[in-house]
């Protein structure tokens, strides 16, 4: 490990990360405190680390992104590592390659750490168990996405000092939401109450089994509450199919100074990105820096890839040591 | 292969469900008939019986008539064949398979049913009959040609896995096919709930992040077609019957006289949704594995009698078709091998005697498509298989006779399996030359 593995005598004991369901709350404390380290590193004019000095990156995302595959690329470099963005568009599947010779392809180039993002939930655990390397999942369908999950909670520790013992109501479409999930689980290792604020049409069946209290009203499920997290609703699902306008959405669902008033008065917003914004959030309401962490979230998202990318290469040199 | 002459099977127990004979004794087989059976037959019963097999331990009983298969044989013969899947089906103890329409080019021509007939006889395997398709093209539209179908041997009407979803021709197809007393058998599960489902709804599919298929997709689509049963007053059957509520309504279409049968596979009696775990393509099927409430429920139908058959459901798909994202996998599980020992965990567990288990798989189905199958009777085909009720083993699919291997038993410890099995009178398969 580095000089910057921290004082915790706890290792973190997987392969890949490919969800927050199943950690320890040590190991996310573990992955949150070396996230830390690296938020200070970041603000340094010399942000560049050797950790990864010779390691090679992979980010290969089957789905559109710029936010989480600029974040990762970052993440590598600033660890001294060679990245490169494979982006395996539509076009690549309708050649009739399957993920498992994308995998075999990836082999040959002998990665050491894939990030991998995949439309269908479940695929990047398929592509774990044909690769060599660590794989840590950047977004699988409607299933996880741990870094988001990781980010979030560094974002309210640092803000909050704890995430035990606060409330967090999680709103918007958790139906399709692969942050709702990782988030859920997250908040309910650490301790924290999770609510999550939808119509049901936006919820999936038995959501209540994964341990949140459920609403159905926005400020029943805002009162109190220490943290509101918004989800991105997607343009194609806000007219007619799940939920019947965009007025409609944003009259009853969309958060805006009205409705957080019955929140703590401290209480902080927080979105994934990228923002609709008039559909789930007020506009004036992300940016205002008294209330919005958004953009903090994206600067803590690079420190806990780096987190991430850290933890898993080192395990890699332990068990090439070994 | 020349038919032996004459066999004697000595000291077997015999099962016969139809008459519900459980007793010890021997059975004569002559040139491919069943000549003589019972407890005490006279000495001389065996008199020129070249072989002769002792069966001491083992049960005797009718091999069993499979009632949804799916061949893929013509169209997609890398899956399966005809002959690949009467290896497997003989493996299993079956004797008799009706196939699903769903092959390429779809049975929903009189030449095409001749084609699958003129393969089987190539084969000369287990016996092979086939669905017609209800609609052409299985598009769910226009009717096919039914009754010149059934005349060239088309057993009943469906469009296999797919549902007949607008009423209107739901209501002609049994309106029709009750002119000529056909059987239309449906896949109920309303297609607006369960499209782009990859398994049944509830906590599972949430935690996975996949797209779930709500239970009452079943019932809401067996009540509609009960209705339009007692509007045309059509003989029905609902097929691979999988929901508490879908089963509770059959039993009172049942109680309330109406000719409605239905039968179940046996994932829906042995596995529930937990088996998908952590995303098994192999436990991905079409109706998807229910809840533990769901597949206690299928017990209980089978039990009273209300489930009329179990079918293997046979769904051939190869590597390429599973070894992929869940939400991408093709739904179904190969099942000829597994069917008589997942169905015989009903004994050994304790949910029903076994001759009404063996009634489920022999002329219990039988009876439904009108076949001379499925018993022990005296000048009938010998379609026997003798089986071993305790035989511990465990699941293998590397070893299935069947061309592909997705099996949602994989690595399960079964008990009880067949040993030998003849179709009239041949001998198909014996577990001692490699099993």
């Amino acid at each position: 490990m580095s000089e910057n593995s921290g004082p915790s005598n706890i290792t973190f004991p997987h392969r890949h990360l490919l969800g927050i369901e199943g950690l320890s709350p040590d190991e996310i404390t573990l992955l949150l405190d070396l996230s830390e380290t690296y938020v200070e590193q970041n603000r340094k004019a010399d942000k560049k680390k050797t950790a990864l000095r010779g390691r090679t990156l992979i980010n290969l995302f089957f789905e559109t992104s710029t936010r989480t595959r600029t974040s990762f690329e970052l993440a590598g470099k600033r660890l001294g590592g060679d990245v490169i963005n494979m982006s395996v568009a539509a076009s690549s599947i309708k050649k009739g390659e399957t993920l498992l010779d994308t995998a075999i392809t990836l082999n040959a180039m002998h990665p050491d750490v894939l990030v991998v993002r995949h439309p269908d939930s479940g695929a990047v655990k398929l592509l774990a168990e044909k690769v060599n390397c660590s794989v840590i999942n950047g977004g699988d369908g409607s299933h996880e996405h741990p870094t988001q999950a990781l980010l979030d909670a560094l974002t309210i520790r640092r803000r909050l000092g704890r995430l035990s013992q606060l409330t967090v109501a999680i709103c918007g479409d958790v139906l399709h939401s692969r942050v709702a999930r990782s988030n859920i689980h997250l908040l309910n290792i650490m301790g924290a109450q999770v609510r999550v604020v939808a119509p049901p049409t936006l919820l999936p069946a038995q959501i209540e089994r994964l341990g949140v209290e459920v609403f159905h009203d926005m400020r029943d499920g805002l009162r109190g509450c220490d943290i509101v997290m918004m989800l991105r609703l997607q343009t194609e699902r806000m007219k007619g199919s799940f939920v019947p306008s965009i007025r409609e959405y944003f009259h009853f669902f969309g958060l805006d100074y009205d409705k957080l008033t019955v929140a703590k008065p401290d209480a902080l917003i927080m979105h994934p990105g990228p923002m609709n914004r008039g559909v789930e959030i007020d506009s004036e309401l992300a940016d205002d820096v008294g209330r919005s962490v958004i953009r903090e979230q994206v600067e803590i998202g690079v420190a806990v890839r780096m987190a991430c990318l850290e933890t898993l290469a080192s395990k890699r040199t332990a068990a090439e040591a070994y | 292969m020349a038919a032996p002459s004459a066999t004697a099977f000595k000291n077997a127990r015999l099962l016969d469900p139809a008459s519900g004979l459980d007793e010890t004794g021997d059975l004569i087989m002559r040139d491919g008939l069943i000549t003589a059976f019972g407890p005490k037959l006279p000495k001389n019963a065996a008199a020129g019986c070249k072989d002769v097999i002792d069966c001491s331990g083992l049960c005797l009983a009718p091999g069993l008539v499979d009632m949804r298969v799916q061949l893929r044989d013509p169209g997609e013969e890398h899956k399966e064949t005809i002959a690949s899947a009467s290896e497997a089906a003989a493996a299993g103890g079956v004797t008799a398979m009706v196939c699903l329409p769903n092959t390429n080019p779809v049975i929903d021509d009189v030449a095409v049913i001749e084609f699958v007939a003129r393969r089987a006889r190539e084969v000369r395997g287990v016996k092979v009959f086939a669905y017609g398709a209800l609609t052409r093209d299985l598009g769910g539209t226009e009717l096919t040609e039914m009754g010149l179908l059934a005349q060239t041997g088309a057993l009943a009407f469906t469009d296999g896995i797919h549902t007949v979803a607008n009423a209107l021709v739901m209501r002609r197809a049994l309106s029709y096919a009750s002119t000529f007393g056909l059987l239309i058998i449906q896949h109920p599960e309303e297609p607006s709930l369960s499209k782009g489902g990859d398994m049944n709804e509830g906590e599972v599919a949430t935690r996975l992040g996949l797209a779930g298929i709500p239970d009452c997709a079943e019932v809401m689509m067996i009540e509609r077609d009960l209705r339009l049963v007692e509007l045309t007053g059509g003989r029905y059957h609902a097929a691979h019957v999988s929901t508490a509520d879908g089963i509770e309504a059959i039993r009172g279409a049942k109680s309330r006289g109406l000719s409605v049968t239905c039968d179940t596979a046996p994932p829906y009696f042995a596995l529930n949704e937990m088996e998908v775990g952590d995303y098994r393509t192999f436990a991905k099927l079409s109706p998807p594995l229910r809840s533990e409430e769901d597949r206690k429920a299928v017990v209980a139908g089978l039990a009273d009698g209300t489930i009329d058959a179990i079918a293997s459901d046979h769904a051939p798909h190869d590597q390429d078709s599973k070894r992929v994202p869940f939400t991408q996998a093709e739904a179904g599980g190969v099942g000829l091998e597994t069917l008589l020992p997942v169905s015989l965990e009903l004994h050994h567990n304790g949910h029903m005697p076994l001759l009404d288990i063996l009634a489920r798989l022999t002329c219990g189905p039988a009876d439904i498509l009108g076949l001379p199958l499925g018993r022990l009777e005296v000048g009938a085909p010998a379609d026997l298989v003798v089986f071993d009720l305790d035989r511990p083993w465990t699941v293998d699919p590397d070893v299935f006779r069947s061309k592909s291997k997705n099996s949602p038993f994989d690595e399960r410890p079964v008990q009880g399996r067949a040993v030998r099995t003849f179709v009239g009178g041949r001998t198909l398969f014996s577990l001692a030359d490699g099993g």
